[in-house]
């Protein structure tokens, strides 16, 4: 992670076009694309639960979920920044991949809504499941619609030929991304963990009472 | 044809239904009983596979579909007649011969007459009545029971307890009860839930 | 064989039930058409069609969850879906027939609104409406079985909505595309894919979230 942070202020080379805004890309992708992973594994153990009636893939998919709802609110926020920077306004509409990220969020939001609304039990379990399945089969559905919907929106105000990367460009690229998706990955463990602790420690103070 | 081992269910933290072994044989007829909130129900739902036990094994030696349901609900569609319901059950249930069982089930449980009328505007104990020509149309080997007396009147309850013992020849019974002593002519095992 | 005539008897009976109670149909008719003349005074003078066509569908999938948020209200009372559930028949048949018998009621009130929305507003074209009924049944599908999975929740009236829409927002791009779009048919390819997509989704996930 230190290492990240140093590549991508220091050493990389400034973009000529964006300048130091341009910095921010090397938080805002690897962060984007661990969500789009998070929002996958949950969609993932959400297929396991269905599939084998485990209840500890519930679990897992919701803190995969939970973690990726908290990696995509941080893809809006840089997002946002970027956009500030680059064009002077907080949010734009042009960028495809903050306004996917903006109905992504929505609708985790809402997968968070139904998990509080019903029972803890088997039900709740696969209903959210099945919803998180969705989620995975809206990412490039959603994606297409936003494409298409460009056409009518707003036709073509921005064509990015985006410049290539250079070497160090692509390896802070490539350290931050590595860095993010273990700050996922340890985020994940650890809260499953204090989870897993938390229901241990319910059925122990029911077994004793 | 059923036998269960250790059920036991919980809604969130609560648990509903503790450690429940039962032994279901052909023939048999069990009395499940206990106060209010024991889990009779619940029990009952496991065994017709409407709710999943939270821990325990349940081995059924009988297809779902041969077994019956009489729950608190009658189970039938409000704005439709009996006629509408049973006949829409018993597609789904792919009952042989429809129109004659559907028939027959009606005239038994004294339903003929207001066959054409819509379930909203039936009584409680008309309704439960229905509810049983409904569990009853596919003719299943295990019926299962929750509380059958319970919104029906002193002539409506003799009906049952006579229809009862006929249906008790040839299949297993499950009734969850609060007056087992109705049933004791059946020889009845007895389940006592706490 | 059995899959089909189940459908068919499931729809026919939620049909049937409509025709009698009168719950939903005519609510969603006077919605439809309130919100139209709403939108007259919620337009700017000289905002011209384009906002209309958008507008429209704004008024076509808030109609489209009124009927959804009743569309299990009949099996909801007296513990109908357990009966249903208990049956032996395939239980994606009963998604299925809930997914017709809503799809004919928002055709129904769609019957009465498009013409209303011609007179008042723009007028519609061929590939316009067919994105219309695209639309209409992408909706109906995960419509009706996020309705069922609401429907187990506490504040399901509050839910089903914040459930549907963002997953409504890509019918809501083709639709919009269709009307107004130079290359409809491009749209309305869009719709036909996200209609296989999440029909398939919701028929194969639908017996997991009706059972306890």
């Amino acid at each position: 992670m230190g290492l990240a942070v140093v590549l991508a202020l220091l050493v990389a080379p400034e973009d000529a076009d964006q300048g130091i805004s341009q910095r921010i890309f090397y938080l805002h992708v690897p962060v984007a694309l661990t969500a789009y992973f998070c929002f996958g594994l949950g969609a993932w153990k959400a297929l396991r639960l269905l599939s084998t009636g485990e209840q500890r893939y519930d679990l897992e998919s919701y803190v995969a979920i939970h973690q990726g709802t908290i990696f995509g609110s941080l893809t809006l926020i840089t997002g946002s920044i970027w956009a500030k920077a680059s064009w002077g306004v907080w949010w734009t509409w042009s960028s495809n991949q903050l306004v996917l990220f903006l109905v992504l969020f929505l609708f985790y939001c809402a997968y968070f809504m139904l998990r509080f609304s019903i029972e803890d039990g088997p039900r709740r379990a696969r209903s959210s499941a099945v919803y998180a399945l969705f989620g995975v089969a809206l990412i490039p559905v959603s994606f297409l619609a936003i494409r298409l919907a460009e056409d009518f929106i707003h036709p073509t105000v921005f064509t990015r030929e985006g410049p290539q990367m250079t070497g160090t460009m692509f390896l802070a690229f490539c350290v931050a991304w590595v860095a993010v998706t273990l700050l996922a990955y340890v985020l994940y463990r650890v809260e499953l963990a204090g989870k897993r602790l938390d229901i241990a420690l319910r059925e122990l103070r029911e077994a004793t009472s | 044809m059923i036998v269960a081992r250790g059920l036991e269910r919980r809604y969130g933290g609560r648990r509903v239904l503790a450690g429940v072994d039962l032994v279901v044989q052909p023939d048999d007829v069990v009395l499940v009983t206990g106060p209010n909130g024991s889990g009779k129900t619940t029990l009952l739902r496991i065994l017709a596979g409407l709710v999943a036990p939270t821990r325990g094994e349940l081995e059924l030696a009988i297809d779902r579909s041969r077994i019956g349901f009489v729950g608190h609900e009658p189970l039938v569609y409000r704005e439709l007649t009996a006629l509408e319901n049973l006949d829409l059950f018993g597609r789904l249930y792919r009952v042989p011969e429809r129109r004659e069982r559907i028939g027959m089930l009606l005239e038994r449980f004294g339903l003929w007459d207001v066959r054409a009328v819509r379930v909203s505007e039936y009584s409680r104990g008309m309704a439960q009545r229905l509810a049983l020509c409904r569990a009853l149309l596919h003719d299943p080997d295990l019926l299962l029971l929750d509380e059958p007396h319970a919104s029906l009147d002193a002539a409506g309850a003799a009906l049952l307890d006579e229809e009862l013992a006929r249906l008790a020849r040839g299949r297993a019974l499950v009734v969850a009860t609060h007056e087992p002593e109705r049933l004791s002519a059946l020889a009845p095992r007895r389940l006592a839930l706490t | 064989m059995t899959y089909v005539s189940d459908v068919v008897a499931l729809t026919r009976k939620d049909l049937r039930v409509e025709l009698r109670a009168r719950d939903t149909l005519p609510a969603m008719l006077l919605f439809v058409l309130s919100t139209l003349v709403v939108f007259h005074f919620a337009l700017p003078a000289g905002t011209g069609a384009t906002a209309a066509y958008g507008l429209l569908w704004v008024a076509i999938v808030f109609t489209a969850l009124l009927g959804l948020s009743r569309a299990w209200v009949p099996e909801a009372e007296h513990g109908v879906l357990d009966g249903l559930v208990l049956a032996p028949c395939d239980r994606s048949a009963i998604w299925l027939g809930k997914t017709l018998a809503t799809l004919a009621f928002l055709l129904a009130a769609q019957v009465v609104a498009l013409p209303a929305f011609v007179l008042f507003f723009a007028p519609l074209d061929a590939t316009a409406l067919a994105g219309v009924l695209l639309a209409d049944v992408g909706i109906c599908a995960i419509g009706s079985l996020l309705a069922a999975m609401a429907a187990a929740g506490r504040a399901r009236e509050l839910l089903l909505p914040l459930l549907v829409l963002p997953l409504a927002i890509p019918l809501v791009v083709g639709g919009v595309g269709s009307a107004v779009s130079d290359d409809g048919g491009r749209f309305l390819l869009f719709l036909l894919l996200y209609d296989g997509v999440f029909a398939v989704l919701s028929w194969a996930s639908f017996e997991y979230v009706i059972t306890e």
